[in-house]
């Protein structure tokens, strides 16, 4: 699209971003449209910090001794990736930006239930979030995000007081937002909305924020008393003074192994919601699809001590966590055949979108199906502590929950803007991303069954070609990333404008105009058709 | 470039197994990922939107085909699990006859003492074809005592024992590795398993520095500590005797019995208080901070030689006139 | 049935969000949320109940040494201050719910100088632990009897007791410092009269939490006072 020839400058119909001007309007928002863009500014800023720590640190492992900072700052650059991207990326992304925008619009309601709650939730993630960069500032941490007693609480002298305040303190803005969200989906549903005729979007976002509200706060109580003993030092988790190390190892995976369910529910609701647009049909299996969500979310708080194999506890309590864990592993493979199945006999185009939503299913089945070699007793032993760790959770979090993020990204965004962006580069942009990022993980799976073990900062010289293939690949992926950036800002000025329902989409969202008037709806909707009714048979008058 | 290698070569007993697992789960994988992405591909051509107005007839579901591709992982899965759960059973507990070695571990070395007295850093011989049973424990934080080429790694905790076994089938030095990430220099926490012929192994413990065992510096700190001023082997003293104490079943004051192991050994040094046996009174001083862990573990292999003499490489060991 | 824009009926019912249809929605959503957010509090305090009971069956002796250095009257005059500040919370959801508005606040401040004794008492109590010496890291020197008391347990572990005591106290001297807080607020809103039995759902929610904070203190009160037996 030429500079030359603008669109002419019509008046644009009062919407959420034109309705009122000024900073104050902004930041002491009550809307939750507008809400969802300040979380979206704000997680795509982390999101770059982040991966400008990844990008340092495939620079650094080009060179077995390691090309490019010391061991003590590369430690540094793993632990704030790790925190920087489960924390303030991964965790909030699709929730806070889709999922505020979104969820009042789904169930065809003026906000959420709590709206002031909601803009606090903002402001405590800001705070959170300042907590960390000023420990990344001040020195840095080197604890790993997982932050292993007793080395983050007796022998680490960085900054881990700094940075466990700040994942503490964005830990609330998680608990009030799932809470948010919970009372929204109960009590503020259209007439005529009943719970199985909600977009699958929804039950995805139900079932994450009952794990939200159940998993975080112990996540609080752990980082709290691991600061309390990092500043008294009494001994809690140090066995010198009569502590448990590995206490604090349950206590930290109880919720982080629930926190990787957060990351990836949503992501598997924006995926529902992709195919059944772009292949015109009603997901196969709704029922089940949507039970999925909820047994993923239930099991996954059963699964936490696959994490713990090789630290010496009982042979029978590994049996029961690796149990649960080929367990938890089923209702995930359930919905990738109810994707598939969706596609057939289908009606089936390829925006940007989809190639997101198929590139997910691809990756999200190779990462979790990695999982068995982990659940799995004999190999977990082995594999623990490798690369093979590595490659597998971001084969999950990145092939799968950040493509999910973006294709969720892309669907939404001419609803969210007003406005189209350029197919061209979008495709190009998926296909940019899917190949760096095989390339730069895949290697990482061989690497790991043969011995290289994580968070090293230099390896022996055998390693070398496979983590040279990894960086090659992250560079590849990095222009990925960029690349939607710099077309969804052009969009927002020069992309053409977009109507109320540019994909012929279902749901109620699509009802109202691109952008929606502040007030969602002129008129609240009354539902009465089933989710995804895109069958000729099922039309009806409110189309 | 030579070949990108696949797997660690196989050098100990248990390594082929695991392999054989892992290629397994390997196989499923790749046909669960090729039967996903090609049925996808497919759909994907032939059901491509041919027209703007298509509207395609409504598919519900179909409980028949759910239930079966919910049955079939779920036999799949099951079926790994029992693998590998029996697998890893097998592995755990090392068979009789294992010889044991103490491992230490410390930012950012592992200290290695055999029962002889050999001591190593960052490097431990062992002889080909025998069970090793290594007992090991941290000096600070959390290592992870990893040996790729045998398939077998566990967790070193500060404060406690943990154990791993293995039996090397190869000659030759293979990679040791630290896998619980531990500090600074947890990337140069690395070293040797160095496995020689079981002849090559006695003569290597000969060699070198000839030191105490760990059973005589064991007996040396007893008396030096004054341990055997009150756990007098008639236990006529005013602490219990332990003569065959090791690997029986203790009673406490709190009415709870069990069998008195390395564990308990260390703690009733170190915090003596938590666990008294019945019939005496909780007046042993405590030795926290008064012994490093390489002292307990001596103390450790002596207490065991009073109730079950230490297997070894040069067979039983018996301290003249000691028992 | 169109709904019309919110301002038109917001100034039909003082005290409408207008996000909700009507207040009896809004009242449905306020209480949904506290419960909500009650659950989260149990997860948080679990996670240290969890941990006090794994040390506990670790290191029991030590752990009823500790107990035993605590003041039962003091700790049982606080439960029974604090059930009574749930009664005069109680009541004071009561007399909003019928409009009662003196006796709403009566009963707000009521709460809140009961809250505060139990404050006042656990002030005391953490004093006396200083004059003591068995504040864990801060100020840790047991002498004569106490240290008589808490050696055959190990001191180490000791003090491990008396970490989960401040800190299992301390959490919950927090919340209640928190509850104050909400407290002033109602009874600040509650003479400007924004309360009527059609509207009160910030009373109840409050009164909700000031329960919950009080069930958290019937568990700390025999878990921490009460298991060292008798004297």
């Amino acid at each position: 699209m030429s500079t030359a020839t603008l669109e002419p400058r019509v008046q644009a119909p009062r919407n959420y971003l034109n309705a009122e001007y000024g900073w104050k309007s902004w930041l002491f928002t009550l809307d939750h449209k507008r809400i969802a863009l300040l979380y979206m500014i704000s997680i795509t800023f982390f999101f770059m910090i982040g991966g400008f720590f990844a990008v340092l640190m495939r620079i650094h492992l080009i060179e077995p001794q390691g090309a490019l900072v010391q061991p003590e700052t590369y430690n540094k650059l793993f632990t704030l990736h790790g925190v920087i991207m489960i924390f303030f990326f991964l965790v909030p992304s699709i929730p806070t930006v889709l999922g505020n925008f979104l969820i009042p619009l789904m169930i065809g309601a003026r906000d959420l239930a709590f709206p002031k709650l909601n803009l606090l939730s903002w402001y405590i993630y800001i705070v959170g979030g300042l907590f960390t960069l000023y420990s990344a500032i001040a020195g840095g941490v080197d604890t790993g995000w997982t932050f292993y007693t007793p080395y983050s609480s007796t022998y680490s002298n960085t900054q881990v007081t700094a940075v466990v305040v700040g994942v503490f303190i964005n830990g609330f803005s998680s608990i009030l937002t799932g809470l948010n969200f919970i009372v929204t989906i109960h009590k503020m549903r259209a007439p005529g909305l009943t719970w199985f005729r909600m977009p699958l979007f929804l039950w995805s976002i139900y079932a994450t924020s009952i794990i939200m509200i159940l998993g975080t706060p112990v996540l609080a109580i752990s980082l709290f008393l691991l600061a309390l003993e990092h500043l008294f030092h009494v001994g809690i988790f140090s066995p010198a003074l009569g502590g448990d190390p590995l206490l604090f190892q349950h206590l930290f995976w109880f919720y982080s192994h629930p926190t990787v369910y957060i990351m990836i529910l949503p992501a598997m609701g924006v995926v529902s919601e992709i195919i059944a647009c772009f292949a015109r049909k009603r997901i196969f299996g709704y029922k089940i699809v949507g039970f999925s969500s909820v047994a993923i979310a239930v099991l996954g708080f059963l699964v936490w001590g696959h994490h713990m194999f090789v630290t010496g506890q009982s042979v029978y309590a590994g049996l029961i966590f690796s149990f649960l864990s080929f367990l938890v592993a089923i209702p995930s493979a359930i919905k990738v055949f109810n994707w598939t199945s969706t596609l057939y006999k289908g009606s089936i185009s390829y925006e940007a979108p989809m190639l997101y939503a198929l590139g997910f299913i691809g990756l999200f089945t190779m990462g979790g199906l990695t999982g068995m070699f982990l659940a799995s007793l004999a190999t977990d032993v082995h594999l623990n502590g490798t690369y093979f760790i590595v490659a597998h959770f971001h084969y999950i979090m990145v092939g799968g929950a950040v493509m999910g993020y973006l294709g969720g990204i892309h669907f939404w965004w001419p609803k969210i803007s007003g406005r189209k962006y350029p197919q061209g580069w979008a495709a190009l942009a998926a296909a940019i991303i899917f190949i760096g990022f095989n390339l730069t993980f895949f290697p990482q799976f061989i690497l790991g069954y043969l011995g290289m073990p994580r968070r090293y900062a230099f390896y022996p010289a055998e390693f070398q070609v496979l983590n040279v293939m990894s960086s090659a690949g992250a560079s590849i992926l990095g222009v990925g990333y960029l690349i939607p950036l710099i077309y969804f800002i052009w969009s927002m000025r020069y992309g053409p404008v977009a109507g109320a329902n540019p994909w012929g989409a279902k749901g109620l969202e699509w009802q109202t105009s691109s952008p929606p008037p502040p007030e969602n709806f002129t008129q609240i909707p009354v539902v009465t058709e089933e989710a995804y009714a895109y069958a000729a048979e099922e039309k009806t008058s409110r189309g | 470039m030579q070949g990108i290698p696949f797997q660690p070569e196989q050098a100990s007993s248990i390594a082929r197994s695991v392999d054989h697992l892992y290629f397994f789960i390997t196989a499923v994988t790749l046909f669960f990922t090729i039967v996903i992405f090609s049925t996808i591909f497919y759909f994907m051509l032939k059901y491509r939107r041919r027209s703007p107005d298509e509207r395609p007839k409504a598919i519900e579901g179909s409980l028949p085909l759910e239930v079966l591709w919910t049955a079939i992982p779920t036999l799949i899965v099951a079926a790994i699990f029992v693998w590998g759960s029996s697998l890893y059973f097998q592995n755990s507990e090392p068979p009789p006859g294992a010889m044991e070695i103490f491992v230490t571990g410390k930012q950012f070395m592992w200290k290695a003492e055999h029962p002889e007295g050999q001591r190593e850093i960052n490097e431990l011989h062992v002889p080909l074809g025998r069970p090793v049973k290594l007992t090991m424990t941290s000096e600070d934080v959390i290592h992870d005592f990893f040996v790729p080429a045998f398939r077998v790694k566990k967790d070193v905790l500060p404060g406690r024992y943990t154990s791993m076994w293995f039996a090397p089938t190869k000659l030759g030095t293979f990679h040791l590795f630290c896998a619980q990430y531990c500090g600074a220099f947890h990337a140069g926490m690395i070293g040797s398993v160095i496995v020689v012929e079981p002849d090559e192994y006695e003569r290597w413990l000969m060699g070198g520095v000839q030191g105490e065992s760990m059973e005589a510096a064991g007996e040396r700190l007893f008396r030096e500590n004054g341990c055997i001023t009150c756990h007098l082997s008639d236990g006529t003293g005013p602490a219990p005797s332990l003569l065959g104490l090791y690997g029986n079943t203790v009673h406490l004051t709190n009415g709870q019995t069990l069998i008195a192991d390395d564990a308990y050994i260390r703690e009733s040094i170190l915090s003596p208080a938590a666990k008294v046996v019945n019939g005496y009174k909780p007046v042993m001083p405590a030795f926290q901070g008064q012994l490093s862990e390489e002292q307990i573990l001596n103390l450790v292999a002596y207490i065991r030689s009073l109730g079950h003499p230490l297997d070894n490489a040069k067979g039983k060991q018996q301290e003249e006139g000691k028992k | 049935m169109a709904d019309t824009h919110s301002e038109h009926v917001q100034t039909k019912y003082a005290g409408l969000a207008h996000q909700f249809e009507d207040l009896a929605q809004q009242h449905d959503a306020d209480t949904l949320g506290i419960w909500l957010f009650l659950v989260t509090e149990i997860m948080f305090f679990g996670g240290v109940f969890a941990a006090y009971a794994i040390f506990r069956w670790f290191y029991f002796a030590a752990f009823a040494g500790g107990s035993r250095l605590l003041d039962i009257r003091l700790g049982a005059i606080n439960t029974v201050v604090l059930l009574g500040s749930s009664l005069t919370m109680a009541l004071s959801v009561r007399s909003a719910q019928v409009g009662n508005r003196r006796a709403l606040v009566l009963f707000l401040v009521l709460t809140m100088i009961l809250g505060g004794a139990f404050l006042g008492v656990k002030a005391y109590e953490y004093h006396q632990k200083f004059v003591e010496h068995i504040v864990p890291s801060l100020d840790w020197a047991p002498e004569g009897e106490v240290l008589a008391r808490l050696a055959p347990g190990g001191l180490d572990h000791a003090q491990l007791y008396f970490f989960f005591y401040f800190a299992m106290t301390g959490l919950h001297a927090l919340h209640m410092i928190i509850g104050m807080g909400l407290l002033l607020w109602l009874v600040l809103r509650a003479r400007k009269g924004s309360f009527t039995p059609d509207y009160f759902a910030p009373v109840e929610v409050v009164g909700l939490y000031w329960h919950f904070v009080d069930i958290v203190w019937i568990f700390l009160f025999p878990l921490l006072y009460l298991i060292g037996g008798r004297y």
